[in-house]
């Protein structure tokens, strides 16, 4: 007999740790287990060349959840924030940048009708996107009428689309699933606008503007409460924290200790096999590692039914997203932006037509030759991560397709050129600047977070693979096939960013179902 | 996993094809009407269903099988795969055997039935009523095995009826006699081998002789010589028909929907549903429909298949199945069994009824010279097959 009330955690990510904190706290034995040589999977800071250290996954926190910040008191376990409420500013290469403020957007030839616009699209994105928050904290119901909690559950979202009133829910239903290409062009006139908006659907997927699904995305990023915040020292100081309130609680978190296999007999998880050969055994397995991975290289094809495999094996998880990390000798010099500007959340997306175009390139298996990207140089508000006077500048570019047709090591080089050049373009002579480069492509990073497909959502966040169908019906609400076995991962509901919700809510159902079995 | 490359035959959906022993079957078609079969052109019947029905169950008849859809499966592991393809625990068919199996989806609703040959060690053919590779493949992902359909490349007869072991000893198969019922062995034969095995589909004495299709004509011709003087005669799907009626084996897309061809759910059906719980192990800790079959043991099935014996001589096609006054079912297959010298069906009934003895009625509608008349025959339930000789398991076989 396996010990139910001995928990396992593959994976220390962010809500690894958050499960881990949460079971902990409700008195379970809890061991993570985290491959790398230190906590934070995705979410982690570290050097990426002497004296330089960056948040080497995410870097900029905009969605996690309010509840467990406070349920966790991740401020007390030493989170604070450097930056808070950032605004986004999109570059010219002129100079003649905007300003992105809360509902606000200024520049030099914004017209009137398109700053009543923003109004008006903030105020509608805002009440959308709560819809979708407000399905974060739930545990996704299944579609099926003998459950008490399912029906409490659907009637719940349910209600929360209906009561947004006639109009507004009509509006909701007609461009949740559309595209930002038409939405944007509806409601704005400046090209800049649309460009940098656009970004809000298609950053750290496989989509474009134009693709169905990006409004959906969009949503997705305007879900959190918070506005869009830089941790001081980094994202890996929020997953510090976390694991500080897990251990508080008295969870376990080793590093250093790669899972070789998940370890399973008649349908029942009995524990883990390490790398290096130690068994440990637990009642009760919870992976915070994408649902291909769980399933495939930990867990094995073979010991799951046919149909499951392959619901599995069709989540879209293709990453298209890069990290590049620049370590700059001194300040990085945008045309146009004084030091504060410069700290802010920046975008190059100068048009929506041009972000179109850049993923066109990653349709057809290669890089965008005119990349976008999102900028943040968090040196320039925490003077822990860079040397006096120095910087670090943390950007996601795309469009960086996993397979791409030349292959990684080929196109490197060249496309890190390719960023720089397009860098330069906005901040001549950073070129000059740059002591160091580190490009984490979608191969890089399967490779240091152990993400399948390289895609840091776990999974692209898209309707059909949301709520109950994420990562796959039939593994919904956090189980798996396999009884004890659990996910906890952003391939759950509510997917990606730091969140944490998935592992709060994963260790919801793992207590819930624990109190079911007391019964 | 690896999987042959797609050939012309692979279009199966919009081309037919004559089967390997067409010279031969299409100057025998004394009617000239051809059906298709799978990827072939198949004889309904060569002269007279009924003649062609006697002459398997008191000489012996040829029917060539080569439609049937076979998959050849090797590798490490071929042992592992099967296992967790179908319900059956496969490591019990040793090789030199043959075992019949269902395969189900997640949800436990039998995808298809067929035969699992053990060739060799580790070296595996099912054969399946329904085109199956696309599920084949899907299966494939994880293990290290190669899966390939090879229809087209293995011409096959069945040779069934009480002479038909007698023909294969004239044929030069010596020691076949021998061979237990659900074996197999390779002989050699015209430069190529030949496997034989002791299947099919009648209930009766009988044998499927499968081989390379280039020398399909060879075996044919040979085993026609060596039949003359025990009453041989090719037969066509219409006899096969009635002879798997009797013998009590259902049939894929007859009594059951495939479910991987069905939109609605309540239209497929479970292994127990068919009457085949024989052919689960839950002792296997995996197999596609595992968990959803140990819960329907748990639950309770929808439906169950059932025999009737049924009063009257008229054969109950396609007629509902009631308890009194309440519709419970429907036959799926019917005949009058010459044999049995009964009008016998397979049906399919709500699972509450059916039980050995019980008693049902069917709705009959039948005509005479045009004019349609009904009646509700009583129908009893039977637990055994309606025709099932000794002679079909006996061993050494007997010459009759």
């Amino acid at each position: 007999m396996t010990d139910n009330n001995n928990i396992i955690i593959i994976g220390g990510g962010h809500n690894g740790l958050v499960c881990a904190a949460y079971l902990a706290k409700a008195g379970k034995q809890v061991t993570v287990l985290e491959a790398a040589g230190q906590i934070g999977g995705a979410a982690i800071t570290r050097e990426f060349a002497p004296g330089f250290k960056v948040s080497a996954g995410a870097h900029l926190l905009n969605l996690l959840d309010r509840d467990i910040s406070k349920q966790l008191a991740l401020k007390s376990h030493g989170l604070k924030m450097a930056q808070q409420a950032m605004n986004t500013i999109a570059l010219d290469s002129g100079g003649k940048h905007l300003t992105f403020s809360g509902n606000q957007v200024s520049g030099e030839d914004v017209s009137a009708e398109d700053k009543a616009a923003m109004v008006e699209y903030h105020r509608f994105m805002t009440r959308f996107a709560g819809v979708i928050g407000g399905l974060h904290k739930q545990v996704p119901p299944r579609i099926r009428l003998d459950k008490r909690q399912d029906l409490i559950s659907l009637a719940k979202t349910a209600w929360s689309v209906r009561r947004m009133g006639k109009t507004d829910m009509r509006e909701f239903l007609r461009i949740a699933g559309i595209n930002m290409y038409d939405i944007l062009k509806e409601n704005f006139e400046h090209p800049m606008i649309r460009g940098a908006l656009s970004l809000d659907g298609v950053l750290g997927s496989f989509l474009g503007p134009r693709s169905n699904n990006s409004v959906f995305c969009a949503l997705h990023r305007w879900s959190g409460t918070d506005g869009i915040n830089v941790a001081k020292g980094g994202m890996g100081s929020v997953t510090g924290a976390i694991a500080e309130a897990a251990r508080q609680h008295g969870a376990d978190i080793r590093t250093s200790s790669p899972v070789a296999r998940i370890l399973m007999e008649a349908g029942q998880v009995q524990g883990v096999e390490l790398e290096n050969g130690e068994q440990l055994q637990a009642g009760t397995v919870v992976s915070n590692a994408d649902p291909k991975t769980t399933f495939f290289n930990l867990l094995g094809a073979r010991h799951l039914e046919a149909g499951f495999v392959r619901k599995v094996q069709n989540i879209r998880m293709r990453g298209n997203a890069s990290k590049l990390h620049l370590a700059l000798s001194g300040p990085p010099g945008f045309t146009g932006l004084d030091e504060n500007q410069s700290g802010e959340r920046l975008l190059i997306a100068p048009d929506i037509e041009y972000v179109e175009r850049a993923f066109n390139h990653a349709k057809y298996g290669e890089y965008s030759a005119q990349p976008v990207a999102e900028i943040s140089i968090p040196s320039l508000g925490d003077d822990s991560l860079a040397p006096a006077g120095q910087h670090v500048l943390s950007a996601i570019v795309q469009y960086t397709p996993y397979e791409l047709k030349a292959g990684w090591p080929n196109a490197r080089q060249a496309f890190i050129d390719t960023t720089i050049d397009l860098i330069e373009e906005y901040a001549p002579g950073i070129r000059s600047r740059v002591l160091h480069a580190e490009l984490l492509t979608p191969v890089d990073i399967e490779r240091e977070f152990r993400i399948h497909g390289g895609h840091w959502h776990h999974g692209e966040l898209a309707l059909d693979q949301f709520l109950m169908m994420r990562p796959v019906p039939g593994s919904a609400q956090y189980q798996s096939p396999i009884d004890g076995l659990y996910l906890c991962g952003a391939g759950s509901h509510p997917g990606g960013g730091v969140m944490g919700s998935a592992g709060r809510n994963a260790a919801n159902v793992i207590l819930a179902k624990g109190q079911e079995i007391q019964k | 996993m690896r999987t042959s490359p797609l050939t012309a035959k692979d279009h199966h959906l919009n081309t037919v094809f004559p089967s390997p022993f067409h010279s031969r079957t299409e100057p025998l078609n004394k009617l000239k009407i051809w059906a298709r079969w799978g990827d072939y052109l198949s004889a309904p019947a060569f002269s007279c269903s009924s003649m062609e029905y006697f002459a398997c169950r008191s000489t012996c008849g040829v029917f060539d099988l080569s439609a049937m859809v076979k998959h050849r499966i090797t590798g490490p592991d071929a042992l592992a795969y099967m296992n967790r393809l179908v319900t059956r625990e496969v490591s019990k068919i040793k090789p030199g055997r043959v075992g019949y199996t269902v395969w189900c989806t997640d949800e436990g609703q039998v995808i298809d039935d067929g035969t699992i040959f053990h060739l060799r060690e580790g070296d595996y053919r099912l054969c399946s009523q329904e085109h199956q590779i696309d599920w084949l493949m899907a299966n494939a992902f994880g293990f290290d095995v190669n899966v390939v359909e090879d229809t087209h490349d293995v011409a096959a007869l069945a040779l069934q009826g009480p002479t038909s072991c007698a023909t294969l000893k004239r044929m030069g198969l010596s020691g076949i006699e021998n061979m237990k019922l659900f074996g197999l062995e390779h002989y050699p034969f015209e430069g190529t081998e030949l496997m034989v095995s002791r299947t099919g589909f009648t209930g009766d004495l009988g044998y499927e002789l499968w081989i390379d299709k280039d020398y399909a004509e060879v075996l044919w011709d040979r085993l026609f010589e060596a039949g003359e003087l025990h009453g041989i005669k090719p037969i066509g799907e219409e006899a096969l028909g009635l002879l798997r009626i009797e013998a009590g084996y259902i049939q894929a897309g007859v009594d059951f929907m495939p479910a991987n061809e069905t939109v609605r759910a309540s239209h497929t059906r479970s292994p127990f549903e068919l009457g085949l719980s024989w052919l689960v192990h839950f002792d296997k800790p995996v197999f596609n429909g595992r968990k959803a079959l140990l819960e329907e043991k748990q639950r309770g099935s929808r439906y169950q298949q059932v025999r009737l014996d049924i009063e009257g001589n008229k054969p109950a096609k396609d007629s509902y199945v009631y308890k009194g006054k309440k519709v419970i079912g429907t036959v799926t297959s019917a005949m009058w069994s010459p044999s049995a010298k009964a009008s016998i069906a397979l049906a399919s009934v709500e699972a509450a009824y059916g039980k050995p003895g019980e008693e049902l009625s069917v709705e009959i509608y039948y005509q005479r010279e045009l004019k349609w008349n009904r009646v509700i025959a009583k129908a009893t339930v039977v637990k055994e097959a309606f025709y099932d000789p000794p002679r079909r398991r006996q061993t050494p076989a007997g010459d009759f």
